[in-house]
């Protein structure tokens, strides 16, 4: 019999559905996957087997009296533990939210769980999804599933949805949640050998996700191919009144839409992101993927995006002002964490919580926001960096006029051993340095993989494109797909 | 431009974290590091342009004005509210004295 655990989404929806076999089935065989990797992959932060059992049965129960069922009934996924599960603890991988335990339920998960889908648990990530590494957890390093041929040396997973990656390349879940601020759906989704797609900003409702930088967070799904990306994506996203930015649009049916015919389509390759120090092997790869676009029928320009170069020093001013505002609220009165020292007031008490409760990124990211905030600073940093994002979004609308969808690579390396950028801020910055411009520009962006290195390591393609056009990144991802013919997986060590 | 170490001291004081000497010593230069890399901006010409306010255009939407629209955000859910509260006394959060 087919081990379940190597369907993914469209296949077990469909199985399912067919009486192949049933949710039950399936959520056993994740739910021992899921128990068999703790020790060694650390994905997860809390397993919720019962969760997954739960939903299964009512899967099959609604198949038993021929209801019709949802868009991913009977697929248990994996969820960040960035999203508010009611009765279930949700940290954003930080001590200051150890056992909260949310009252409500995120807009996101509450659709996905509508569409028939069961949670397996919640995944770890870097702390409040700041980091490229998933180690800023305080909850453990998750461990990617991959190593390089020949050595047993842990490599990141990427993030900060470096357990989603993670536990969907280990076959843990056949999909799971992600978000992406600066490119935590997209980097991670290369480092693994996934496929992860950030929707145009708004499309997925960011209630009951935990803030981190708000004019940027979106939700997307990590899976393992496109398909099953459009079906997920379908799920999460649509109108939400609880959302101020959430776009009031149709969800449109992406999973009829699939089309991989790029006859009639312009691929724009932006000449800004040959960057020195990029790997000759992501260089080849963007290659491959100009010529597998190009088999498809599309014709391939070369675009410009001028102010690339600044986007991610723009990010790093912009998504720390945020965050500094967004985090003001851990103040250990409302929930979470509470540090009250002998005789403390209520200042020194804020000060101790935060202290003991925030990781040194998480510091490292309010002070600076705090500082480009301050009395004096706030024209020549914040308000120079909004203007940076205005020529940079400005940049891409200028791009679009020339092509429909912008080829890129997704990093600027491979995947690499944790420990080795942990103590420079600034080079772990530089993993999403071809991810961050789209997500200054609120656009939908996309990582399919590519192949893999001389090391046996996966490096994955990015596709951006043009504000609410999900379809033409999601028809390009498919069309490299089915040409890179990516069946590469790491082997099971764990 | 570079800080010094009572800037940072200030700014962790703004930003409600305790920092002793030890953390002081090893953020001065992270924080300095990271604003040397964002000066760079300052290269930029954005005479004429207008800060970013919304990425994609939206527009901002008013709720009905009436009570509970919404049972979740509504009001009437006291316990719920403080079920995560470190320290809830009497249906109130608790705090230490502010007032001597």
């Amino acid at each position: 019999m087919t081990d379940l655990t190597d369907l993914g989404v469209k296949a077990i929806r469909d199985g399912v559905a067919a009486g192949t076999f049933s949710a039950r089935e399936v959520a056993e065989a994740f739910n021992a996957n899921v128990a068999a990797a703790q020790d060694a992959l650390n994905a997860f932060i809390v397993a919720t087997p019962e969760k997954a059992l739960e939903a299964a049965d009512a899967v099959d129960a609604a198949r038993a009296k021929g209801e019709t069922l949802g868009k991913m009934a009977g697929v248990p996924i994996g969820m960040k533990d960035l999203f508010a599960t009611q009765g279930v603890q949700t940290t954003a991988a930080s001590h200051i939210l150890e056992g909260f335990t949310p009252e409500y339920e995120s807009t996101v998960s509450a659709n996905l769980w509508k569409a028939g889908a069961g949670m397996l648990g919640k995944l770890n990530l870097d702390q409040f999804a700041m980091g490229s590494s998933n180690e800023t957890s305080y909850f453990g390093n998750v461990i990617s599933p991959w190593r390089k041929q020949g050595s047993n040396a842990a490599l990141a997973p990427g993030g900060s949805s470096g357990g989603s990656s993670a536990a969907v390349a280990a076959r843990l879940c056949p999909a799971a949640t992600g978000t992406d601020t600066g490119g935590s759906i997209r980097q991670p989704a290369a480092f693994t050998g996934i496929t992860g797609i950030k929707p145009t900003y708004g499309r997925c409702s960011r209630w009951g996700i935990v803030a981190f930088a708000s004019s940027l967070d979106q939700a997307g799904p990590m899976a393992r191919d496109v398909t099953d990306c459009a079906i997920m994506l379908e799920s999460m996203a649509g109108f939400d009144p609880k959302d101020s930015t959430s776009l009031d649009l149709t969800v449109p049916e992406w999973t009829d839409g699939l089309d991989p015919d790029m006859s009639g389509r312009r691929v724009g390759i932006p000449k800004e992101y040959r960057m020195e120090g990029t790997d000759s092997d992501i260089l080849e790869s963007w290659d491959n993927g100009i010529a597998w676009l190009r088999d498809a029928g599309a014709e391939i320009v070369e675009v410009s995006l001028p102010h690339t170069k600044y986007a991610l020093p723009a990010y790093y001013i912009v998504a720390p002002a945020e965050a500094s505002s967004n985090l003001a609220r851990y103040d250990g009165v409302r929930y979470g964490l509470r540090d009250l020292p002998d005789g403390a007031n209520l200042q020194e008490m804020y000060a101790a919580t935060r202290a003991a409760g925030f990781g040194d990124e998480v510091k490292r990211r309010i002070m600076i926001g705090t500082y480009v905030l301050s009395a004096g600073f706030y024209d020549a940093y914040y308000n120079q960096a909004q203007r940076v994002r205005t020529l940079i979004s400005q940049d891409f609308k200028a791009a679009f006029e020339h092509c429909d969808v912008i080829l890129a690579p997704t990093t600027p390396t491979a995947s690499f051993p944790l420990g080795e950028n942990s103590d420079d801020p600034l080079a772990m910055y530089l993993n999403d340095v071809f991810a961050v411009p789209a997500s200054l520009a609120g656009l939908p962006a996309m990582s399919v993989p590519a192949g893999l290195n001389k090391d046996g390591l996966p490096l994955g393609l990015q596709l951006i494109g043009k504000a609410f056009d999900e379809q033409g990144v999601l028809n390009a991802g498919l069309a490299i797909e089915q040409r890179a013919g990516f069946t590469a997986r790491p082997e099971k060590w764990w | 431009m570079s800080v010094d170490r009572e800037t940072v001291a200030k700014i962790a004081s703004l930003a409600r974290i305790q920092m002793d000497d030890a953390a002081l010593d090893r953020m001065v230069p992270e924080f300095n590091g990271i604003l040397a890399w964002v000066e760079q901006l300052g290269e930029v010409d954005t005479s004429g342009v207008e800060p970013m306010t919304a990425v994609i255009p939206n527009h901002q939407r008013l709720r009905d004005d009436v009570v509970d629209a919404d049972p979740l955000t509504g009001g009437g859910i006291r316990d719920k509210v403080l079920a995560n509260a470190p320290a809830a006394e009497h249906g109130f959060f608790g705090v230490p004295k502010v007032i001597e």
